[in-house]
């Protein structure tokens, strides 16, 4: 997009200085090329903590809260994130996080924002209340035998304990209503508050088998339900570390997600995860059908522009101002609950496809040219090149006199000489210690026989 | 003394046809309890004897003078009597009595120790050893005393030309498991580290169903040789090995494991911290002059991985990548290896640079056809063989007993 703003430069040298002239343009177009109102909340700006709680709700715009002010640098973010955590808490029933908040807090808020004992006694007293009242109700459903009104007994229980905190139970009191679904419906509904704590709770091995538990009920599915499911399941394979099959899951959720899912995602986080675990894992061809070409899920990317950018710039070769966009990014992705710990291994596999797809069309690559482009500096590359080589990913040799990468192609017919030789020489040494082991077994059987003999 | 006599006269007359050869044999194996009783008086008699017609009597009767324990005024007598026995016996009257012979040769040995001198004990022993094998491809319990007197007199040529013949048939287990040991232990002090890789391996695999010491010592060594000779270890023994080795070799090893370990790490500078801890428990096991290859090959390996990765590199950034302390090092190191043939280089002075070439070999001469012609006609010869073994075991009534169905009644005999 940058290369057409400024068509009348020569191909050569757009193709060597690659993204210089990008780099001025960067920060403008996060801003100029939004054609809607809103502003981009996921950008290399700093974030805007209002924007980015509104995304939310439920008990992940809490955590996520809380994870902020405990990760970012900035006291007044801090003290926004907790303030407006604050203010959430109050509006819930969570007393054990509301205490946490407060104590972290410390104070520093003045006094509207201290612990207010009065207000977590009585919504401790309330709490009891309805749980007896449950508790009660439950037991005579039970005794009644009508399977609905004890799913829904459970299914209340499981709400009440979610609600204030207690996600074991929660997550024990979803999983009993399954003995009690009727319907698929009933069973949709059971999978996806499970998984909802399960996220919640970190234990994502239960989200994926709740996933095709879902997947697998006769009835059709209806779309939202879809997104919902693929979302979760893309979020679980993210978690365990499996960034192709997290993207090819982020890439097929549809446009129907909307706002649907904010308790645990937002069409944000989505288009995100999905573009930077694509742009990791995947080749070209299929980066190109599933990411750039994909309409539904250019639908997600508008909303995270710079992502956007990037994955195009990469895809057009302009590595400087892909990796420049990366490296804005970064600030505000560390400070995301799902992505915090995997942003190191997926810059560093996108950096690593970028070396690796810059040498790929040449025979000899002058490197001064290539650390420009890159925009670090000769010995740096040599390095980066070096382990790139010994791990056999790129098939070169560098020239440190000269500073050139020169590609190198295997010669076949000496590495197959050299191949024969050598399995000869194995099956020699092999052959002949298979047929002195036969002689000793042989000796020791004589030995055994004439012992028993 | 009647008897001995007697004895004297039945050995000169029945020594001169094969048949007759064999009465006397049977004579003698009666005799032998009495000429062990009188075994003080009979070295004069032995005069009276011709080693090269008389073979086998003079060897009962060196064998009853030898049965006694080694002195070392016996030892100078006897040291030469046996030699020249050996070197005029007859290899198919000797082959009647091979018992008789080893122990012979054995007295002969340790009297050579004795008197420390190995060295006059190399040639007769590698005679002994040529007349009672039955072929080259026979392994006797000669085999390891040789070779044991071999590294004892440091003449590591002699113990070498024994190594090249390739073995096929065992009397006993144990001598080839001291034979493979020696043979290693030949093969590193003349640095041919691959045929001590194959003794070495050899020894660790074989069938066994107790551990012994031989095997584990062997083990040890058979670390650091790999280290050196291929700069890994491969962390588990084949699946022929036998069930006992691999349970227990690895914990009796384990100082070497660790060397290992380290070494795989690429880091030199632990690598001699832990050489360093280790240094006793090394010398101990007699290994340190390998422990110091195993060092020194690893800047070998760091500098072959080089060769790799650059077309050109200075030798400053050689000697910062490879942990060395100065280019004048690390010139040298890249010298030796080029001059040992273990990397294709070239080194321009003027710059202070290396050029790595690519092997020149081109696969195109006649040499390498004539090469390639004669391992295949060598691979064919030994795949006969091997089926001729498939075949005589699947005869093997023993073999057919194991392995048929375990019916009792239907057993095969």
């Amino acid at each position: 997009m940058d290369g057409e703003d400024d068509a009348p430069k020569s191909l050569m040298e757009e193709m060597y200085a690659n993204g210089i002239e990008g780099v001025d343009d960067a920060p403008s177009s996060s801003t100029s090329t939004t054609i809607r109102k809103n502003r981009p909340i996921i950008s290399g700006e700093q974030l805007d903590i209002e924007a980015y709680a509104a995304l939310y709700s439920g008990r992940t715009k809490i955590m996520r809260l809380i994870f902020l002010a405990d990760h970012c640098d900035n006291s007044g973010m801090q003290l926004e994130a907790l303030r407006m955590a604050y203010d959430e808490l109050k509006k819930g029933e969570n007393t054990q996080l509301f205490r946490e908040v407060v104590q972290k807090i410390d104070g520093r808020l003045g006094p509207n924002y201290s612990t207010d004992a009065t207000w977590c006694a009585m919504v401790d007293r309330k709490a009891d209340q309805r749980k007896d009242k449950l508790e009660s109700e439950l037991n005579a459903y039970r005794t009644n035998l009508i399977k609905e009104s004890i799913r829904m007994g459970y299914n209340d229980f499981g709400d009440f304990y979610y609600a204030h905190g207690a996600l074991g139970d929660a997550f024990k009191s979803y999983v009993r209503t399954r003995d009690y679904c009727t319907t698929s419906k009933h069973i949709i509904q059971m999978c996806l508050s499970a998984i909802l704590v399960s996220i919640e709770m970190g234990q994502f091995a239960h989200v994926t088998s709740y996933v095709s538990k879902a997947e697998q009920t006769p009835e059709a599915l209806d779309p939202p339900t879809i997104a919902k499911l693929r979302c979760a399941a893309g979020l679980a394979h993210l978690e365990a570390k499996k960034y192709k099959l997290a993207a090819r899951k982020f890439l097929e959720v549809g446009p129907e997600l909307g706002n649907s899912y904010s308790e645990v995602i937002a069409p944000q986080d989505v288009a995100t995860y999905g573009g930077l675990c694509a742009l990791a894992s995947f080749d070209r061809t299929e980066l190109k059908n599933k990411v750039i070409d994909n309409i539904n899920f250019r639908n997600f990317l508008e909303l995270v522009p710079e992502v956007r950018e990037l994955i195009n710039d990469f895809y057009s070769s302009h590595y400087a101002s892909c990796l420049e966009y990366l490296g804005n990014l970064k600030s505000n992705l560390m400070l995301d609950i799902h992505i915090h710990d995997h942003v190191e291994t997926l810059y560093d596999q996108i950096r690593s496809k970028a070396l690796i797809q810059y040498t790929h069309p040449f025979v000899s690559v002058d490197m001064r040219m290539m650390a420009d482009a890159f925009k670090t500096s000769v010995a740096g590359l040599e390095k980066e090149l070096e382990s790139l080589i010994t791990d056999n990913q790129i098939q070169a040799r560098i020239d440190s006199h000269n500073k050139i990468l020169y590609a190198r192609h295997a010669d076949q017919r000496n590495a197959t000489f050299q191949r024969v030789l050598q399995t000869g020489n194995e099956f020699d040494w092999d052959v002949r210690a298979m047929l002195l082991r036969a002689n000793l077994l042989k000796h020791e059987y004589n030995l055994r026989a004439s012992r028993k003999i | 003394m009647n008897s001995v006599e007697g004895l004297l006269t039945q050995i000169q007359g029945l020594s001169s046809t094969a048949s007759d050869v064999l009465s006397l044999q049977n004579v003698l194996k009666q005799a032998d309890e009495s000429l062990h009783a009188e075994s003080t008086r009979l070295l004069p008699f032995l005069d009276q004897l011709d080693p090269s017609k008389h073979s086998l009597g003079y060897l009962y009767f060196l064998e009853a003078c030898t049965a006694g324990p080694v002195t070392t005024e016996s030892a100078s007598s006897f040291v030469l009597v046996i030699a020249r026995f050996i070197s005029s016996c007859v290899a198919e009257q000797i082959r009647l009595a091979p018992d008789k012979f080893i122990s012979v040769c054995k007295r002969f040995k340790d009297q050579v120790l004795l008197l420390e001198e190995p060295l006059r004990g190399v040639a007769p022993m590698l005679t002994a050893v040529r007349k009672l094998q039955s072929s080259t491809e026979h392994l006797t319990t000669l085999h390891p005393e040789f070779l044991l007197l071999c590294l004892l007199a440091k003449c590591y040529k002699t113990g070498l030309s024994i190594l090249e013949e390739d073995i096929f048939e065992v009397d006993q287990p144990r001598d080839l498991y001291l034979y493979c040991y020696y043979g290693g232990m030949i093969c590193i002090g003349q640095k041919c580290f691959r045929k001590a890789l194959e003794l070495l391996h050899n020894v660790v695999t074989a069938p066994m169903s107790t551990i012994n010491a031989i095997a584990v010592e062997a083990y040890k060594k058979y670390i650091l040789v790999s280290l050196i000779h291929h700069g890994q270890l491969s962390t588990s023994l084949p699946k022929y090995a036998s069930g006992v080795a691999q349970r227990n070799l690895k914990s009796l090893c384990l100082s070497y494991i660790e060397l290992a370990n380290s070494y795989n790490n690429g880091k030199i500078a632990d690598l001699e911290t832990y050489v360093q801890a280790n240094m006793e428990k090394f010398g101990s096991d007699n290994n340190l002059g390998l422990v110091k290859q195993v060092v020194s090959s690893i800047y070998k390996r760091n500098i072959q991985r080089l060769t790799q990765t650059y077309l050109t590199l200075s030798l400053q950034d050689i000697a910062n990548t490879v942990q060395l302390n100065s280019p004048k090092e690390a010139e040298m190191h890249v010298l030796q290896m080029i001059q040992d043939g273990e990397i294709y280089a070239t080194i321009n002075q003027k710059d202070g640079m290396v050029r790595f070439l690519e092997d020149p070999e081109l696969y195109k001469t006649c040499e390498m056809i004539e090469h390639i012609d004669l391992s295949i006609q060598r691979l064919m010869t030994l795949s006969k063989k091997l089926t001729v073994m498939d075949e005589l075991i699947s005869c093997d009534p023993l073999y057919l007993g194991k392995v048929s169905l375990p019916f009792p009644f239907i057993k095969l005999f």
